[in-house]
């Protein structure tokens, strides 16, 4: 009964992942015949500036987003960790964001960030403060990108603190009390401790997907302005389907797979060192 | 007392803040689909009159409703395979002994990590040679089989007692019939667990369609809303393009709506497994 899968990763698997290395080494554009260029794409990648933009594009949307993310998933949930009534209202409205298409978050961001007819600027000159041009300035538009993932993808973690906190005896809690430990000590001392594991997968699968970015900047930005948005997956979009460099991109798709996996095996060594 | 009372109402307060700034986006979103094109920046929610002028554009522009289809085939198509051929696997993993078990075991985890940069460009020059570029399959065969959904399922199994099947064996049941007549109605938030996962992953899926659908009449909804987003044919009018979105999240939130303890249940556990 396993023959489905075993067909199947015959297929969608060792295949493609044969076929990529082998790509790394040609130059084709699906028409015309592979030609054999040995390291020349390796070269080409080195020496590539959208490259390295697009990399340091990523980085930058995450400095801003898994911090974001964390913190304020860690406060939605100490929220949410109450036998309260309407709780379950709360928590469905935190989460509805994830189970929404991004199409859809980023459609609407993009009119919420409208310099001049979008909400939030409206909201600030209410407030009496100036407009902010959150998707056309090099600048800003990186970090407006960055707040709507976390606005989006926040309740998902939230969920996931929540039952790392609910997995917490209670008994710790009452001991420290007795000692004197005020609420926020037992908040660093306890609370923080126990969750690390939960933080490490937070920040591990905000990393994949902040290298996987691509819906947002596609609809919002289009990688602009001045490719200040270009995201790796962007670039590879555009050299395999708008360029047709096929074995570029699989290059490109290669070195983005291990940049990932190097990045999130350090984060990995640090954050359990750490606690 | 009145500090517990107190507490307690700036608690509220400040949940209730955190679930206004979820919910409030998608309220002025419905709001602006409603109003006349030149009301959309106007801070209030209440247009002037209703107005449904901008679906009515979305609907004589696109053809919304056969990518609404096109999503809701695929969709299904996709979870109704999933569900079998991953149960499938993941009974023989549990169930049955055979030689390169273990071997499956690894190939499996192994899957689990190669990231889809490394798979996009081959499997879609794979499609186009197999001439299904275009095609419901070049949207469906790609994703039938999951190793998440295998291992999910291989997870619950392990806590459904042996003696069932033996008992079954011992009537003289096939192993595709133990699984269907006796697995699958005792897995039943497994089911519920990889099903939501795996429909609402493929409905929202855009990058893969992009990619290998080109003609008008093969895209699915996510795809179609985001060309239409960025592309010339809404004439940049923000509530035609808004109205778009917003047809494409309305079956997501009616589901939402009704089962979202479910969907919040499946998602977190999966993640905390995964």
């Amino acid at each position: 009964m396993s023959s489905p899968y075993l067909i199947f990763f015959l297929i969608f698997s060792v295949y493609p992942i044969l076929f990529s290395l082998t790509l790394v080494f040609h130059r084709w554009n699906i028409i015309s015949p592979m030609k054999f260029v040995g390291l020349e794409n390796i070269s080409y990648l080195i020496h590539d500036p959208l490259f390295w933009k697009s990399i340091t594009n990523t980085f930058y949307f995450l400095l801003i987003h898994i911090p974001l993310q964390v913190v304020l998933a860690l406060v939605l949930a100490n929220a949410l960790n109450r036998k309260m009534r309407g709780m379950t209202f709360f928590r469905a409205s935190f989460f509805l964001p994830v189970v929404i298409s991004g199409v859809v978050v980023t459609i609407l961001w993009k009119s919420l960030y409208s310099t001049e007819t979008g909400l939030l600027n409206n909201l600030l000159i209410q407030l009496g403060l100036f407009k902010i041009p959150w998707l056309t300035s090099v600048h800003w538009a990186m970090p407006s990108i960055a707040i709507m993932a976390t606005w989006k993808n926040v309740g998902l973690y939230t969920v996931f603190f929540l039952a790392g906190l609910q997995g917490i005896p209670r008994h710790l809690y009452d001991a420290a009390e007795l000692d004197g430990a005020s609420a926020f000590q037992q908040f660093i001392h306890i609370t923080v401790p126990i969750l690390n594991p939960v933080v490490l997968m937070v920040v591990i699968l905000s990393t994949i997907n902040g290298f996987n970015l691509f819906i947002e900047p596609y609809v919002t930005t289009g990688g602009g302005p001045v490719n200040s948005t270009l995201s790796v997956v962007l670039y590879i979009y555009r050299q395999a389907f708008s360029f047709y460099k096929m074995g570029y991109a699989a290059t490109l798709g290669f070195s983005l797979a291990m940049i990932i996996f190097i990045v999130t095996l350090i984060q990995k060594r640090v954050l359990e060192k750490d606690m | 007392m009145n500090k517990i009372l107190l507490g307690k109402i700036v608690h509220y307060l400040l949940l209730l803040i955190g679930a206004l700034s979820f919910l409030y986006p998608f309220i002025w979103m419905v709001s602006a689909t409603l109003k006349p094109e030149n009301e959309i920046a106007n801070l209030s929610l209440i247009p002037s009159h209703i107005t449904f002028d901008s679906y009515r554009a979305v609907f004589d522009k696109i053809p919304i409703v056969r990518s609404f289809l096109n999503s809701l085939f695929v969709s299904s198509a996709i979870t109704a395979s999933v569900l079998v051929f991953s149960s499938m696997v993941g009974y023989a993993m549990t169930f049955l002994s055979f030689r390169g078990k273990n071997l499956i075991f690894y190939i499996m985890l192994f899957t689990m990590m190669i990231p889809f940069q490394i798979t996009l460009i081959p499997t879609y020059i794979l499609i186009v040679k197999l001439g299904l570029a275009d095609s419901y399959l070049a949207l469906i065969l790609p994703f039938m089989v999951s190793a998440f959904g295998i291992f999910l399922f291989k997870q619950y199994f392990s806590s459904i007692p042996r003696d069932l099947i033996d008992a079954a064996r011992i009537d003289g049941s096939s192993e595709v019939m133990i699984l269907f007549r006796v697995i699958w109605p005792n897995a039943f938030p497994a089911l519920v667990t990889v099903g939501i996962i795996t429909f609402l992953t493929t409905w929202n899926e855009v990058l893969w369609p992009l990619i290998v659908i080109r003609e008008q009449s093969m895209m699915t909804m996510p795809q179609m809303v985001t060309l239409f987003a960025i592309g010339g044919s809404a004439e940049s009018q923000q509530g035609v393009i808004l109205a778009s979105a917003m047809l494409l999240a309305i079956p997501v939130i009616i589901i939402y709506i009704f089962f979202q303890r479910y969907f919040i249940e499946s998602m977190a556990s999966s993640g905390v497994k995964g």
